[in-house]
């Protein structure tokens, strides 16, 4: 990379390209990804009003000089009704912590049965994986509705079959939850998985079956700890956005399943209480701060870790 | 290892199954005479029929289509962007900045982002007059958003792989930039372009949260119109639509790897 | 006395391909044994089946008198290294060396000791906490042999041990290994497609081609007695004739033609049998002039590589037949023959070979 950039260096319009490339992006995202969370920052600190926008300007020239709208009210409404919003909260941490886990458990084989295939195989899963990616997510969770349904197929086969008397309810549930979860961020836990096992050397695994290992130490001393990358890369792939998850609580979930998500939707579209909306909005991006940082470490580690350090081996 | 591979295959196929009998389930159903998805009542096709003459989904189905179109192209021009200076630029004054901030959008809530991005709408028209009310426009503008973050992932992956010494034989020819770049560069990437482009259109035309907060009177979006169609009550014709999607990403992705396939096996034929 | 591995026609079919096809193979405690083979030739796979990582289609392998079917690779006195060597890259150079002692049971200081008598056994004592990405080529090629000889195995296998290091690295490695076996007294079996590494470390080397095993002996029998015109060919240079033999004595025979060549041979060979000479060439003598030696014939000069220490010589006869030589260096009556030249070339029936193949 830095071999053949001299050439660019030196070309004075490549230097102004260089700048438009990244400056291009850079203001784009500015504007349309930083400046709203400002935005939203700042209506959480204002309070409702009937009208267009529904909230009051948070400052402004008004008949009598600066004005501001400044409040705190909205965070204190969420700290007074604090079961309604930070019941919410936690309930959204530790769905979206036990859906990471579930996710977990089902991509980790299905990876490792993908990336120990032949070239052949390897393909045709993967094909198979990404396929309900490619396919709208709210229509495959419109489906698992059709199957966990008081009347929906799962019960009728089984009544049909013998095997239970009466409907299970299965909607509206933890576990429609884990389904919708597993359903929709699959996908997303199995290819960083893969990328890393596909990588594994195999013969490391002969090497330690040939110094003594068995398969439980294989795989505790050498394969696990080869793919933790992988298991850190996906889990937060799937943990961040799913805790801010929308469609599933509210298709899939009810009252007891009750999502920060969820309480957002309402909150804004319900009861047009957008300052409110936002301060919640702001709430979720605070939960998620710690993780969506180390999120970003780890994606700069991996890549220094996988570059070797040639003057330190020279010098032995 | 032997012993781990029954785990491994019914932990595997039983993930494979979650993933498949929804959906599998859904389109054998949709040929169902019956509106219920327990009880077969015989094929039919009026599902199928229906979804033609529905004006609401095929209108919702066209405006998807012309947002994602949009969306994608956009955001595969400033994702390839992104990717190049990411490959190739070295530590320049903003890379951290650029980093953070083409990094956030893939992992942040929808819900988040359609919110703020609503807010900033709305103040930028009170500000400007534009963009005044939110309509297509509005929705392409978010979808490009987080969609050129998505097709720089793609896209910087395939760079890094890529080998520096053509790009050098090309300039000890006498070629210059950006001529170096659009002649050898782009066509050699095109694969991952490609599929950054088709990446960001599918995550626009899927997209449901962050329409409905940035979407206007007359520019409901497919989801948006399924999405209140389903928390009314299950509508056969869903079925219909969904298997028709389905059938059509089907055979797009595995026509596509078909052809990539064979062009790769005639590439070593060729040698 | 048994020997202390055999291998009872061995075969070994994967899906269409036969990688070892009905081989036997005995091998003494203590030897250094090499398999030499060209790429494909199944070499690789017979080591896999000695591990364990593969099981025989058909065939017995003992070792030190026990059969080694079903055996795991974990619980076999045998242990391996790998051609690029197989470092667990996420656990320092002690570690890896330790590995396969933790795996026994061994802890504490006895584990620590053991260790660090092994570092000092490959020469890298001060380098024990480093990372495999940390250590050069023949840095890491040393940890892997460490690691493969921690568990005191009875056997062990070596996949092209020093493939991946440069000529001059090389060159030392080979007899530190050899040391390293005498020191040890455990029974090597070295793979390797190059015969001069071969020749250097083994005591015996077995030639294998398409999954069988052509020829096995010791380096000196292989290059001066080989036994086919593959052996032959495969080991060094040599030159053949191909002729038929017009007539014969107790003690040697002689083929037709204007070649006229004698070669020392004991076997009943009849006269008209189709037999390959083979003639090596540092066994070639080539001058200006004639000396009435035997298997004397007049050769122009083809071509010439001037080595330094000799020289390499292709040489032609007016019948078309081919001799390459190897002249060195020294001071003669005559000056060196060039490009073009007529010369004689003239060799001793004893260093003659006489193949059938």
């Amino acid at each position: 990379m830095v071999r053949g950039m001299g050439k660019y260096l030196v070309n004075l319009p490549a230097v102004t390209g260089r700048r438009l490339v990244i400056a291009l992006p850079l203001i784009w995202l500015a504007v349309f990804f930083f400046l709203p969370l400002v935005e939203t920052l700042q209506v959480s600190f204002t309070s409702p009003r009937r009208g267009i926008p529904p909230y009051e300007p948070l400052w402004g020239i008004g008949d009598d000089g600066f004005f501001t709208n400044f409040t705190t009210g909205n965070y204190a409404l969420l700290l007074q009704y604090w079961s309604d919003y930070f019941g919410p909260a936690f309930n959204s941490i530790k769905l979206a912590f036990f859906s990471t886990l579930v996710c977990l458990l089902f991509a980790y084989p299905m990876a490792w049965w993908i990336a120990r295939s032949n070239e052949k195989w390897r393909t045709i899963l993967l094909v198979l994986v990404m396929l309900p990616f490619w396919t709208s997510s709210l229509l495959r969770i419109y489906a698992l509705i059709g199957l966990l349904n008081p009347n929906g197929f799962i019960n009728a086969a089984g009544l049909w079959l013998g095997l239970i008397d009466a409907p299970i309810q299965m909607m509206q549930t933890d576990f429609s939850i884990y389904m919708g979860m597993v359903l929709t961020y699959l996908p997303l836990m199995i290819l960083p998985l893969y990328a890393v096992m596909v990588r594994l050397d195999a013969d490391l695994l002969d090497a330690a079956a040939d110094l003594g290992g068995s398969g439980v130490q294989i795989f505790r001393t050498i394969i696990l700890p080869l793919t933790l990358p992988g298991i850190i890369a996906g889990s937060l792939l799937v943990f961040i956005p799913a805790v801010g998850e929308f469609v599933i609580p509210a298709l899939l979930g009810g009252p007891d399943q009750l999502m920060m998500g969820k309480v957002l939707w309402t909150e804004f579209f319900r009861n047009r209480d957008w300052p409110v909306a936002s301060a919640i909005a702001m709430l979720l991006l605070a939960i998620l701060t710690v993780p969506i940082i180390y999120a970003r470490y780890q994606d700069g580690r991996d890549a220094v870790a996988e570059t070797p350090n040639p003057k330190q081996a020279e010098a032995g | 290892m032997g012993r781990m591979n029954g785990l491994v295959l019914s932990l595997g196929a039983l993930g494979f199954g979650i993933l498949y009998l929804p959906i599998i389930i859904m389109v054998i159903f949709s040929f169902n005479a019956g509106k219920l998805v327990s009880v077969w009542s015989g094929a039919s096709l009026k599902w199928y029929a229906g979804l033609l003459e529905n004006d609401q989904l095929l209108s919702a189905f066209g405006t998807s289509l012309l947002i994602a179109v949009w969306a994608a192209t956009i955001a595969t021009i400033f994702g390839i962007c992104i990717a190049v200076a990411f490959v190739r630029f070295g530590n320049f004054r903003s890379r951290l900045a650029l980093s953070a901030i083409a990094s956030a959008p893939l992992v942040m809530p929808e819900i988040v982002t359609g919110l703020s991005m609503l807010l900033l709408f709305i103040s930028m028209e009170s500000l400007f007059g534009w963009p005044s009310g939110r309509g297509v426009d509005t929705i392409i503008i978010a979808h490009a958003t987080f969609g050129m973050c998505f097709a720089a992932v793609v896209i910087q992956a395939r760079l890094r792989d890529f080998d520096m010494a053509i790009e050098e034989a090309a300039a000890d020819l006498g070629a210059t930039q950006p001529f170096i770049f659009l002649s050898i560069t782009l066509p050699v990437i095109a694969p991952a372009v490609v599929a950054a482009w088709l990446l960001a259109f599918t995550l626009s035309f899927d997209d449901l949260v962050i329409a409905s907060f940035v979407s206007g009177p007359g520019s409901s979006t497919l989801p948006i119109v399924i999405f209140s169609k389903v928390r009314l009550g299950v509508t056969p014709e869903i079925n219909a639509l969904a298997t028709v999607m389905i059938v059509v990403v089907a055979v797009a992705v595995i026509g596509a790897s078909w052809a990539i396939r064979r062009r790769l096996s005639g590439r070593d034929q060729n040698q | 006395m048994a020997p202390f591995i055999r291998l009872k026609s061995i075969s070994k079919h994967f899906a269409d391909v036969v990688a070892v096809d009905d081989l036997s193979l005995d091998i003494e405690k203590g030897e250094l044994f090499c398999l030499l083979g060209a790429s494909g030739c199944g070499k690789s796979t017979l080591l896999r089946l000695l591990a364990g990582f593969e099981s025989p289609t058909k065939g017995v392998i003992e070792i030190d008198g026990q059969d080694m079917a079903g055996v795991a690779p974990a619980d076999r006195p045998v242990n391996f290294m790998f051609q690029n060597y197989a470092l667990f890259p996420h656990m320092s150079v002690a570690d890896n060396i330790g590995y396969g002692l933790r795996r026994a049971g061994m802890r504490g200081t006895e584990l620590a000791e053991r260790v660090d008598s092994l570092l000092k056994l490959v020469r890298l004592h001060k380098l024990g906490g480093r990372k495999p990405h940390q250590l050069s080529g023949g840095q890491r090629q040393r940890v892997a042999l460490a690691r493969a000889l921690a568990r005191r195995p009875k056997l062990l296998l070596l996949d092209e041990p020093l493939a991946a290091l440069d000529k001059k690295l090389r060159e030392d490695t080979q007899f530190e290994l050899v040391d390293i076996q005498e020191k040890l007294g455990t029974t090597f079996i070295v793979v390797t497609h190059d015969q001069e590494e071969a020749m250097t470390l083994a005591g015996r080397i077995g030639i294998m081609d398409a999954g069988q095993l052509v020829q096995v002996d010791a380096p000196r029998r292989l290059y001066e007695r080989p036994k086919s015109s593959f052996v032959a060919d495969f080991l060094g240079t040599i030159s053949f004739v191909d002729a038929v033999v017009a007539s014969r004595d107790q003690t040697s025979i002689t083929i037709g033609g204007d070649l006229n060549i004698c070669a020392a041979c004991d076997d009943d060979l009849p006269v008209g049998a189709a037999v390959k000479l083979a003639i090596r060439p540092e066994k070639i003598y080539l001058s200006r002039t004639k000396s009435g030696n035997v298997n004397e014939i007049e050769v122009v000069v083809e071509d010439l590589a001037y080595l330094g220490f000799a020289t390499n010589y292709r040489v032609k006869t007016a019948s078309g037949q081919m001799f390459k030589l190897q002249q060195q260096q020294r001071r003669s009556l005559d000056a060196p023959l060039s490009w073009g030249e007529t010369g004689y070339v003239h060799f001793d029936p004893q260093d003659v070979i006489v193949l059938q193949d």
